[in-house]
């Protein structure tokens, strides 16, 4: 078994005519939270979404788990072990909370129990008759991360996912970020909130003009940190 | 004798049992417009067809391989499923990305294409399918008597409305059907093969018509063209319930055919309109239909 989950060489996407990914290249290894720093428009999203296969068209190498995954539907890219959460969360309105969490169809061995998952995210078990858009965003946004977590994916690709929310449920995301890591998880996360990513991560990549421009370590990041923000800031 | 505007009370029931056997029908029909309609967003012009095929499937099962009634209840919508699903995947599967009216003129020239063709080989004379053993006969009701078959019929519908509803409403399987007709790209990315649902929809779908085809081989004559006067209703029906509502099909189904049957007492001219007349007025006050979400 390889240290590398995903390894991304020269990715070119396209929405139609729109080019959006010029050549972006990134590796995750097994067991890493990797974090993909970007301004808005950085393409960021449409990389995880050229990872699932829900972009446009697509050239390059995505090679997950040793398998090339850049000419695969996107059912398949699912079941080599991806579990994604998109930036809009993507919760059905004609479906309950609990078919929301039961929805994903389980792609690989290992995944949490339901029982464990209410017990992560209890909010959810109360709720769990309730239309899944009626739940607040916090509630939301735990729901379309906990959906992936009964799958027994090994790769999360998360996007955004403390966007919008109130500080004490971003601090209970960390918490649950790190929680999946101890767990083994290995997760992809798009962020833009410093304060959420930055005690999380493994390691860093910038995005700037769909190109990876930038790449660094966690114990790298003190040095850098005043010429990052300059470069993020809006 | 008790009267209601001046009619026997008999004569209005039996009038209204029969408007339910016709009601039966668009159920079935409807429903699976509205299943195909609801998920792919394909209105299926072949619809009538395939109801057609069904009832010629059971005609053939039992002059060539000596298949009863029961069991072509049950193969003539398999097989009329298999037909479904090769046309989905070699056709319709193109077009979901297209305007409404590509979907519709290609299912269109499928009905031309399935009632030429049993025109062709069986002319158009048509045939009649014996009602089975089990279900000869009549029950006096009282107000009337009600032949068993149609009796068989209305129950034969409802079970089967009632269970395609509860399976889409109620079950996993359901919950993957609504999320696909919400939003299939999504779906897709989680790992459920939605290519293979939509083909298996239109396979349901198709199987839907056929066993209202089966369920109507031994009451009418059996001829190519037996759906194409019945799906104009059927489609008038959908459009009263909202295009793609399961409970809406359903419901307006029986109703529509009970408000036929009624209108045949009380004012016979327009019994054949009445379904439009009532689809006009539906689409100017709520353009949805009656349980279409606006
Ligand atoms: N569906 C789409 N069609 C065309 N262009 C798009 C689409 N989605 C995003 N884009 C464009 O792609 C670029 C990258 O967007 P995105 O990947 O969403 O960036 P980020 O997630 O880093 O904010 C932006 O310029 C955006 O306008
Ligand atoms: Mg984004």
């Amino acid at each position: 078994m390889s240290v590398e989950l995903l390894r991304i060489t020269d990715l070119h996407a396209f929405y139609g005519e729109s080019h959006i990914l010029h050549g972006v290249d990134l590796r995750v290894d097994r067991g890493e939270v990797v974090i993909l720093l970007g301004r808005n428009g950085a393409g960021r999203t449409t990389t995880l979404k050229a990872i699932m296969g829900l972009v446009g068209s697509r050239s390059g190498s995505i090679m997950i788990n040793g398998v090339e995954a850049s000419d695969l539907p996107p059912h398949k890219i699912a079941r080599l072990g991806v579990g994604y959460c998109p930036e809009e969360r993507g919760i059905y309105s004609s479906l309950t909370t609990e078919e929301n969490l039961m929805l994903p169809p389980l792609v690989g061995s290992g995944g949490m129990s339901l029982e464990e998952i209410y017990g992560m995210f209890p909010n959810l078990a109360e709720r769990r008759a309730t239309q899944g858009t009626r739940l607040s965003g916090g509630e939301q946004q735990m729901l379309a991360l906990a959906r992936i977590l009964r799958t027994g994916a090994k790769l999360l690709l998360l996007d955004e996912i403390s966007e919008g929310l109130a500080p004490v449920i971003v601090q209970a995301l960390s918490r649950t970020i790190q929680t999946l890591r101890q767990k083994g998880y290995t997760i992809l996360l798009v962020e833009q909130n410093f304060r959420f990513a930055l005690p999380l991560a493994d390691r860093f990549y910038v995005m700037e003009h769909g190109q990876v421009v930038e790449g660094f370590s966690a114990s790298e990041l003190p040095a850098k940190m005043s010429a990052l923000q300059a470069q993020l800031a809006v | 004798m008790t009267t209601v505007f001046g009619v026997p009370l008999a004569v209005i029931l039996g009038q209204l049992m029969l408007g339910l056997v016709n009601g039966a029908f668009y159920a079935l029909l409807s429903l699976g417009l509205a299943v195909i309609f609801g998920l792919m967003g394909v209105v299926n012009f072949a619809h009538g067809a395939l109801y057609a095929l069904g009832a010629f499937a059971a005609l053939l099962g039992m002059k060539w391989l000596g298949l009863n009634y029961w069991v072509a209840l049950l193969a003539a919508p398999a097989a009329v499923a298999v037909l479904g699903l090769a046309a989905e995947r070699a056709l319709l599967r193109h077009v979901y990305k297209l305007p409404p009216l590509y979907g519709l003129l290609l299912t269109f020239g499928l009905a031309l294409v399935i009632e030429g063709t049993l025109f062709q080989l069986f002319g158009s004379s048509g045939d009649s399918y014996p009602v089975p053993e089990a279900l000869r006969g009549a029950w006096n009701l009282g107000f009337m008597i009600l032949p068993i078959y149609r009796g068989w019929v209305i129950l034969a519908s409802i079970v089967v409305c009632t269970g395609v509803w509860f399976v889409i409403e109620r079950t996993r399987l359901g919950a993957t059907l609504r999320a696909a007709r919400e939003n299939g790209a999504l779906l897709q990315s989680f790992g459920v093969n939605v290519p293979l649902l939509f083909a298996a929809t239109y396979g349901g779908g198709a199987a839907l018509a056929a066993l209202a085809g089966v369920l109507a081989a031994p009451v009418i004559l059996v001829t190519p063209h037996m759906g194409s006067s019945l799906v104009i209703v059927v489609f008038a029906v959908v459009v009263i319930g909202g295009m793609g509502s399961i409970l809406g099909a359903i419901v307006s189904g029986l109703g529509l055919g009970l408000i036929e049957g009624f209108t045949k007492v009380v004012y016979p001219e327009a019994s054949n309109v009445i379904v439009f007349v009532i689809m006009a007025v539906v689409l100017i006050l709520r353009p949805a239909g009656l349980f279409g979400k606006e």
